[in-house]
């Protein structure tokens, strides 16, 4: 009973918040309504007794994605007037869009089948005696590796495409060597002149 | 009705009642060694520190308590009350609800959570909020430039944190938090806990823990000497002890989680008759307390870094240090068969 109540105060909230990210006005209240919805499917993983998938959505979305967002939203110069000016143009293809996603959405799962053994899964989110980690990564490492190891490289080419995006040499900056500076000796740095008086250096 | 009671009530009431006890000795634990801190920096300042409130000033930080909840809350008029509101809360919220899983002795957790580490890295990843909320619901520029900088701060110390975290969790070979102190159970007594096989993570996680908290020499998102108070510009009375509160509880967590991840936790230096005789507890304590004193000395004695680099010692030297230490510890493990 508990847990029906926790779940449907979850979802609820989720959902709500969900929702608040599209309508509510200022950006920012958006994105915490976005971190607020993560924060609820966290929860929702954990109950499932999938403690590790909630955590991690935690860290990796909440912990790092949000953030960035965050900081980008934060930044934008936002004229609400414009925005809501904007809003009779763009309706009809946004409202088009939506309803051919629609559309889509329903034929999918109106063709829908559930595997015939697919229902004795769900009540075994981890074999018994393994911690949920223990499981997760018996089968990433084993009979899904190569998957994982492609999903490394697909990150590491957006990395690398990410670096060679933005890495701009500028000639003429002055930059700080850290060795230069180490390596630096008193002799190097002092030099002592006898100043005869009324002559200067 | 009374069995109602044992299955839906009590539960959850023993819950709270746990989580209530933790908090109020955490809070009065951190009311002395913010007191401890003052004083430390004072004698390395030949300074005399708080010493009017009470018998030497034992009762100073209980009076800064008052002094802020009696203080008027102003909120700017331009600054975005609801959020403005909230930031604080988020810090000191999120700081104290990761000390749930912190095992003090043998079974003491609130929460024993087999993803404990997980839980602590995952909440503190969430403590940057509160400060980017802070500075930017104030509408000030100091403040903003406060929380830019922090953002960025604590996200780049994240990362060598969590590679760091990692080493930890391949010589203990899970992730909970009780199990990883008795991993470094061994015959060697101190020589077995994990600082000394994994010095260099030892000393890159305790750099780290000060850039995370902001504590000094990393405190630029309030540095005062550019920007004021950084996100607390705009801050006052209980809103700003609720932001210092969070700051420090999140520093002691950063002192437990040393003393559990390199220091062994609650276990006696030497597993024989005179040091095992003293409670589990009492070691966790004074190894916290060592902790914290040199957290402690390093505000005391270290000059504030410019912010280039801090960003340099996050990203060129921690990271690949810590990523190294990572395939190194792994290819260690495995070639000696050390593995857990």
């Amino acid at each position: 009973m508990i847990e029906a109540a926790f779940f449907y105060l979850y979802a609820i909230i989720l959902v709500v918040s969900a929702f608040m990210v599209i309508v509510s006005r200022n950006p920012v209240h958006s994105v915490l309504f976005l971190i607020l919805a993560f924060f609820n499917g966290a929860a929702l993983f954990v109950m499932l007794g999938a403690e590790l998938l909630g955590m991690l959505l935690l860290i990796v979305y909440v912990g790092a994605v949000a953030v960035l967002f965050l900081f980008v939203v934060m930044m934008l110069d936002i004229d609400f007037a414009e925005m809501r000016k904007g809003l009779l143009k763009y309706l009809p293809v946004g409202g088009a869009v939506g309803v051919v996603v629609m559309l889509e959405l329903l034929i999918v799962f109106g063709s829908w089948a559930a595997a015939p053994d697919a229902a004795s899964h769900l009540g075994a989110p981890a074999p018994e005696g393994l911690t949920n980690t223990e499981a997760l990564g018996q089968i990433l490492y084993t009979k899904y590796v190569y998957f994982f190891q492609l999903a490394g490289l697909v990150l590491l080419v957006a990395m690398i495409g990410a670096i060679v995006l933005t890495l701009h040499h500028r000639e003429n900056v002055k930059r700080q060597n850290i060795p230069d500076q180490i390596a630096r000796t008193r002799e190097m740095a002092v030099e002592l002149k006898d100043v005869e008086p009324g002559q200067g250096i | 009705m009374l069995e109602f009671f044992w299955t839906y009530i009590w539960p959850p009431l023993l819950m709270t009642i746990h989580s209530l006890a933790v908090l109020v000795v955490l809070l009065i634990l951190l009311a002395y060694l913010l007191y401890a801190d003052r004083k430390i920096w004072a004698a390395v300042q030949l300074r005399r520190g708080p010493n009017m409130v009470g018998p030497w000033g034992l009762f100073q930080s209980f009076a800064d308590m008052l002094k802020f909840v009696f203080k008027e809350v102003v909120i700017p008029a331009g600054s975005n009350k609801a959020i403005y509101i909230l930031a604080p809360l988020i810090t000191s919220v999120l700081a104290m609800s990761s000390w749930a899983v912190i095992p003090a002795a043998e079974g003491w957790a609130v929460a024993d959570l087999n993803v404990g580490i997980l839980y602590i890295f995952a909440i503190s990843s969430l403590e940057v909020y509160g400060v980017i909320l802070g500075g930017w619901a104030s509408n000030n520029k100091y403040a903003f430039l406060g929380s830019l900088r922090s953002a960025a701060q604590m996200v780049s110390y994240e990362v060598s944190i969590g590679f760091v975290i990692v080493t930890v969790l391949m010589c203990a070979g899970t992730l909970n938090l009780t199990e990883i102190v008795n991993a470094q159970k061994s015959s060697y007594g101190l020589f077995g806990w994990y600082w000394l096989a994994l010095f260099p993570m030892f000393v890159v996680f305790f750099i780290s823990a000060l850039a995370e908290t902001n504590r000094p020499p990393f405190d630029l998102p309030e540095a005062e000497s550019e920007l004021v108070a950084g996100f607390m510009t705009e801050y006052g009375s209980t809103p700003y002890l609720l932001f210092m509160l969070g700051e420090y509880v999140a520093i002691l967590l950063m002192c437990a989680m040393t003393t559990i991840l390199f220091l062994g936790g609650w276990l006696p230096p030497f597993d024989i008759a005179p040091f095992n005789w003293i409670p589990g507890f009492f070691w966790f304590l004074a190894k916290f307390c060592a902790v914290f004193f040199m957290f402690a000395m390093v505000k005391a004695f270290v000059p504030r870094y410019r912010y280039d680099q801090l960003m340099r010692l996050g990203w060129k030297v921690f990271l690949p240090l810590s990523l190294a230490m990572v395939v190194i510890v792994a290819a260690v493990l495995v070639g000696f068969d050390l593995a857990p």
